[in-house]
């Protein structure tokens, strides 16, 4: 097994956008107890914007800022129309429930842009390598890295430093406490909603980066692997989710990478092994403070 | 057996599905076929989800196991190394008749989801779905790729299409009356109880972990026997029983109510139709002289919808999670 720098760098950057999805499924998750299954299909709806924009000839900046509107506006639309009612229900109900809107949405890119997908061409400039002490790294993978690290910085600051994040954090450690004592629960829940939309974003932008071919079942498999690298690190918190996505973004694209095909293929029964075992012995994930009430049998 | 006539409605829409399965042209029975697969994968998923009210992703993967077990056993062995040319040790030649490859599908599935349940029926609520979804990815990257023991992406041909509408509407009923005994019987009804209140389930003595254990392992064998049904229909890729099938069939259940084997059924048989309907419309098709086109994707399209409104307006479903009593006739 032979790593070259161009592995580790995709590596370090498909670990940088894991990331960030890791960070936008548990924001949610942390104020609505709700796995959104329909994340990737966010990241896909945003992704097809920035493909059209680009078959339409806008320049790649006005591709961006349509994927950022398509995106935000669905997330919050998925809000109004699916969460709020469900909000209630069972963690399971809301499972099921988001399974369906990421089917339905897949349903829709198919009947709307067919199965074959489209190519956006124009983020393949950032697809080009840039030669840095001599070794060639494509631009994305220094880009997603850099990007990546500012964006959880920011959301860091957010969470620590503003009163929205204060209250955030209160409602994802106890929501009904925090109601109490005076959060706001739409405001919270719509800031979660809207920032992990945000990030959702930014994550199609990289993505398409990587692979300009948009297809219906874009970001899927990432999605499938980011909620197996969210329950690993720790779904309640912030920081243990970013780190379990980027754990598991940085292990499969090095693995994936590294080792030949034959072997790369079952990449998913290890990672999802790993998955199960942690849920078996910390099922409140590896990077979470231990003894916080888990639910077991 | 006490309450008996609640079996009455299940099996009579069952029998009815089949019957009208008999008199359509062969071209429109396949879709009947295929429902009655469906009503039986649904019902080995209520086993588990309906009577113990935690989630699982994973039960297509143990369909996936009972199709590569009766599809690996009943391909002519003459043809077995051109399909399966990777095969290895008694896979090679073992082969079996058509009714013990549905009972060892359902072994297979029974000592599968015995083995996987053993550990992950400890979980419950979000990490329970989430783990049985693990299993569902586990299985399906095996079977996929390992072809050692299967055709891998390749589709399982050659094996004998012995599921007509008789196999298919027997394999139902099987499935249909074994859930009933099961949820009728105390340990059904002790998992009931630990639904409706886990702790004050616990405090009368049952052991949420063995109830559900027990649920798991009955579910994994009807889900076994199905996917044998299946393999003897079709010639079926086990790539294709993935996130789509597991959706439907979990759509189906949600649909019609996962608190009750009637909902199970009629969830299946309502989707199930709805479906094929679209499915078939898809191709074109000519309904009372007005010809139908619809676009790719319209069937998925319709039930999420479906589902989705389900979920927000009707919760339980479209039987609301009850059985059809016929006690208003005693009356």
């Amino acid at each position: 097994m032979s790593v070259s720098w161009q592995t580790l760098a995709d590596a370090l950057s498909l670990g940088g956008i894991y990331a960030l999805m890791a960070v936008g499924i548990g924001l949610v998750f942390g104020v609505l107890r709700l796995v959104n299954f329909a994340y990737g299909q966010l990241i896909m709806a945003g992704a097809y914007a920035i493909a059209y924009a680009s078959v339409w000839g806008w320049p790649s900046w006005a591709g961006i800022l349509l994927c950022f509107a398509v995106v935000l506006v669905l997330s919050m639309l998925m809000d109004r129309v699916v969460f709020r009612p469900l909000r209630t229900q069972s963690p399971a109900v809301m499972l099921v429930a988001t399974f369906a809107i990421a089917f339905l949405m897949q349903s829709i890119a198919v009947l709307a842009f067919g199965q074959l997908g489209t190519v956006a061409s124009s983020m393949g400039p950032l697809n080009q390598p840039w030669d840095v002490g001599g070794v060639e790294i494509r631009k994305i993978a220094i880009v997603s890295v850099v990007v990546a690290a500012v964006c959880l910085g920011l959301l860091q600051l957010l969470l620590t430093r503003t009163s929205v994040g204060l209250h955030m954090r209160a409602a994802s450690m106890d929501f009904r406490t925090a109601r109490m004592l005076g959060v706001r629960a739409n405001r919270v829940i719509g800031g979660a909603v809207l920032i992990s939309g945000l990030l959702a974003a930014v994550s199609a932008v990289m993505l398409t980066a990587r692979n300009p071919q948009v297809t219906p079942i874009f970001a899927l498999d990432d999605t499938i692997i980011v909620l197996a690298g969210v329950v690993l690190g720790g779904l309640t918190r912030p920081i243990p989710a970013t780190l379990g996505g980027f754990t598991i973004g940085f292990a499969s694209g090095l693995l994936g990478g590294a080792l030949p095909t034959n072997q790369s293929q079952y990449l998913p029964t290890f990672l999802f092994a790993a998955v199960i075992l942690v849920l078996l012995v910390r099922p409140n994930g590896l990077f979470a403070r231990a003894g916080t009430g888990a639910e077991r049998l | 057996m006490k309450k008996l006539h609640e079996l009455i409605a299940p099996v009579a829409l069952v029998v009815g599905t089949a019957l009208l399965g008999l008199v359509v042209s062969s071209a429109l029975q396949t879709y009947f076929l295929d429902t009655l697969i469906k009503v039986a994968i649904v019902v080995a998923l209520y086993v588990f989800i309906g009577n113990s009210g935690v989630l699982s992703f994973g039960h297509i993967s143990f369909v996936a196991l009972g199709v590569w077990t009766a599809g690996v056993l009943t391909v002519p062995a003459a043809e077995r190394a051109a399909i399966m040319p990777g095969l290895a040790g008694f896979l090679r030649t073992a082969t079996v008749g058509n009714v013990p490859s549905l009972l060892l599908a359902a072994v297979a599935g029974l000592v599968f989801a015995f083995i996987a349940g053993l550990p992950l029926m400890r979980l419950s609520g979000l990490a329970a779905g989430i783990a049985t979804f693990g299993v569902l990815e586990i299985v399906n990257n095996v079977l996929r790729y390992y072809d050692k023991i299967g055709p891998g992406l390749n589709a399982f041909s050659s094996v004998p299409e012995t599921t007509g509408i008789w196999q298919a509407a027997i394999g139902a009923l099987v499935c249909v009356v074994v859930a009933f005994a099961y949820q009728r019987s105390r340990f059904g009804r002790q998992l009931r109880a630990t639904r409706e209140d886990p702790a004050a389930a616990s405090a009368a003595g049952i052991s949420i972990y063995r109830q559900r254990l027990l649920a798991f392992a009955v579910s994994g064998a009807l889900a076994g026997l199905a996917g044998g049904l299946y393999v003897h229909l079709l010639p079926v890729e086990i790539d294709s029983l993935y996130l789509d099938v597991t959706f439907i069939t979990l759509a189906m259940l949600v649909v019609g109510g996962s608190g009750s084997l009637l909902g199970a059924v009629v969830g299946a048989l309502a989707i199930g139709g709805l479906d094929s309907f679209l499915s078939a419309s898809e191709n074109g098709v000519d309904l009372l002289g007005w010809h139908l086109n619809l676009p790719t994707g319209t069937a998925e399209l319709t039930v999420g919808v479906l589902m989705a409104v389900i979920l927000i307006v009707r919760p339980s479903g479209i039987t609301g999670g009850r059985e059809l009593s016929l006690g208003w006739m005693r009356r």
